[in-house]
């Protein structure tokens, strides 16, 4: 235990502040608040790969990582749609994932936002919309509020996505 | 790095009667491809089973556009690669019967061969007899069932229209008739930040008795999509077959071209590909031995483990333009070089996560939380690793240690010793044991061939080979060995892309291994494993 505390200790705080830029410190303030204000403090976010390669999920973990520490901000994710406020959705969506992805949705409790994330998401990425196996890229199969580009978007791009749909 | 021509197999093979041609326009020879009779398909795979060799891959290819009859059809064939540790790969090919195409069933020597078998069905209607399990893989209940997405004559680029009379049709899983047996469905949406995919499990009690996979969630046509691309634009599509695996897939990729082609990659590019393909090793390890423990409730390992990643990818996109190290290799070479500023600080970077690894590992053994969960948890034995060809660390943990860094031996694994963790106990606990030797082993080579980086040029000019010449190439990835076949077509374009990813085979490795575990054990028994859903559904 001795030996756990020690190196806890030797790392310190690495969280840092997300950018350094003085609009990314707007956003961030404005998140807490926007949080705070509509949310009680608290964003529920529910993530679906709808056909992903899997570099999108890399960097959402990487986005709880305790460099980026997103739940700082108020942003959780929760195994349950019925306790989500936001989808996120990774992904072309693919024909084998449709229903479980309107499935999904329709699980989620109303009012909810949906925030495609990835260029796949956006536009089917390098698979194409042309492609038998894909139904479509998210907007197509439900509605979106917003898009985060990207391939995969980084740590950043995801908290300044979710910070942009937010405020 | 032409070798000579490898005729070991086909002398085995006709001490058996079974007479094969060698194929002129598959490259490299030492790797050869063998064209046999399709009644001794089967036989064939038995003998392979009797001499020691494991089972690569089966998949089935339509002749190119280039390759038409003269009543404009289309020959057909079925292609299976068997892999022996002294004698490398070699394939085999058989021609079907384009009107009813069918082929033998070889599940029966290499069980792992089912499921690959069951794709040749779904998407080119090959019936293949004997099959030992005849449903539907990666063609989903839905799809009406002549939607072949593989064979010429299906539209490929519209969306596939589900079949309504189809609409009720379930996939027929394992049951049990027991009163005190129940279901539990998992998936596809699972709980955590994960890809889909569908378990059942057959529990009592607490006890797991079965549990069986249902993948195929995350197709997204892409051997299709494949098609007529040129190599330049096919490995950006091929560096996302699995985005955690992208420099493996890259390669694997490039080098099946590089081979067709007969194109030879400068020096530099090949240590800078082995530099590539080893930190992706090591993030990966890293991040999965977090995971792993996370699972296990030791959340301190996950946080250290998730800031060595977070560093290595900040690094990554300093040097080589990508967190993930996506879209780092073309055909040919490598698309970005590295001055010596940025030479000392990935040897410096790896020094010390090697040396902070080496720490937490020390940490890791110490804490009894942690130990008693992993030490005999989700055993697979030496025997089944063997009967199923497990591979890369699954393999390595339960006494069957494939690894093409040393059989194969392509450069630039041919400069160094390339150390194999040998476990046995095939549980959890060698799993992890295994990622921790590999990263300690990796870092000493990406040091050791940054040092000694020869000069020069990073790629060799990129020409495509004449229509029908296909290459194989076989990339030791951190998960395992990756498989990649391509033939080119006309107009330089890819007509067919194959590739097995190191997942297909392992997650046959976890429906064992969880059979002698509690149900609350099979997420840290699934992330031991860490198969790839993308990568096995394509």
């Amino acid at each position: 235990m001795i030996r756990i505390l020690h190196q806890v200790f030797q790392t310190g705080t690495i969280t840092e502040p997300l950018a350094a830029s003085d609009r990314f410190e707007r956003l961030g303030n404005r998140l807490q608040e926007e949080i705070r204000r509509r949310f009680q403090g608290s964003l529920a976010v529910r993530l679906v790969d709808a056909g992903s390669c899997n570099g999108c999920e890399l960097e959402i973990h990487a986005a709880n990582n305790p460099y980026y520490d997103i739940e700082r901000f108020g942003i959780h994710f929760t195994a349950s749609p019925r306790f989500a406020d936001l989808l996120l959705v990774t992904g072309p969506v693919s024909i084998n994932m449709q229903t479980a992805l309107e499935m999904t949705y329709d699980a989620m409790p109303a009012p909810k936002l949906v925030l495609a994330m990835g260029d796949c998401a956006a536009n089917c990425g390098l698979f194409g919309c042309d492609n038998y196996a894909i139904a479509g890229s998210v907007a197509d199969i439900i509605p979106v509020d917003g898009v985060i580009h990207g391939c995969p978007p980084s740590p950043t791009d995801l908290i300044q996505g979710i910070l942009a749909l937010l405020a | 790095m032409t070798l000579l021509s490898n005729t070991w197999f086909a002398e085995r093979l006709g001490d058996h009667g079974i007479h094969s041609k060698y194929l002129e326009d598959h490259h490299p020879a030492h790797m050869p491809c063998l064209e046999i009779r399709r009644l001794d398909w089967a036989h064939a795979a038995g003998e392979a089973k009797r001499l020691g060799m494991r089972l690569v891959a089966v998949w089935a290819a339509e002749a190119g556009k280039h390759d038409v009859d003269a009543e404009g059809r289309r020959a057909l064939y079925s292609y299976m690669a068997f892999a022996h540790p002294e004698h490398r790969h070699a394939l085999l090919r058989t021609e079907l019967n384009g009107e009813q195409p069918q082929i033998h069933s070889i599940s029966a020597h290499f069980i792992a061969a089912c499921r690959m078998e069951r794709t040749m069905q779904d998407m080119f209607g090959i019936d293949v007899t004997d099959i030992p399990d005849n449903r539907r893989w990666i063609k989903h209940e839905q799809w009406p069932e002549t939607a072949y997405g593989l064979r010429h004559t299906f539209d490929g680029n519209t969306p596939l229209s589900p079949d309504p009379q189809r609409a009720d049709v379930d996939y027929d899983f394992l049951a049990s008739e027991s009163e005190s047996v129940y279901e539990i469905p998992v998936g596809p949406v699972h709980a955590g930040i994960i890809e889909p995919g569908h378990f059942r499990f057959l529990a009592v009690g607490e006890q797991i008795l079965n549990m069986e996979e249902r993948l195929g969630f995350v197709h997204k046509g892409i051997e299709r999509a494949m098609k007529g691309r040129n190599a330049i634009e096919g490995i950006r599509l091929a560096a996302r077959v699995s985005g955690d695996s992208t420099v493996g897939h890259a390669w694997a990729f490039a080098q099946a071209c590089e081979y067709a082609a007969d194109i030879e990659i400068p020096p530099r590019a090949r240590h800078l590909r082995g530099v590539l393909c080893e930190r992706e090793r090591i993030a990966n390890h890293i991040g999965d031995i977090g995971a792993i423990c996370n699972d296990a409730a030791f959340a301190f390992m996950h946080s250290q483990c998730a800031r060595l990643r977070e560093e290595m990818a900040r690094l990554n996109l300093a040097i080589f333009g990508h967190r993930l190290l996506m879209d780092t290799l073309k055909p040919g070479g490598v698309r970005a070089d590295v001055n010596d500023a940025q030479i000392q600080q990935l040897v410096a970077q790896t020094q010390s996560i090697a040396d902070e690894v080496e720490h937490l590992r020390a940490i890791y053994a110490d804490t009894p939380s942690i130990q008693q969960r992993v030490i005999g948890a989700g055993r697979v034995s030496v025997q089944e690793a063997g009967d199923l060809g497990l591979l890369g660390y699954a393999g390595r943990a339960s006494g069957h240690y494939p690894d093409e860094r040393i059989e194969e031996g392509y450069p630039p694994y041919d400069t160094l010793d390339v150390p194999v963790p040998e476990g046995k106990l095939g549980d959890v606990a060698t799993r992890v044991w295994v990622r921790f030797e590999e990263i300690a082993a990796a870092s000493r080579m990406v040091v050791a061939w940054l040092q000694q980086l020869p000069g020069g040029e990073i790629a060799t000019p990129w020409t495509a080979p004449e229509a029908g010449v296909s290459g194989f190439a076989a990339i030791e990835s951190w998960r395992g060995e990756i498989a990649a076949w391509v033939r080119f077509g006309m107009e330089e374009k890819i007509d067919r892309y194959f590739v097995r990813d190191p997942s297909v085979i392992n997650w046959l490795g976890l429906e064992l291994a969880v059979r002698t575990v509690p149900v609350p054990d099979f997420p840290l028994v699934n992330k031991s494993f860490n198969c790839s859903y993308s990568g096995n559904d394509l």
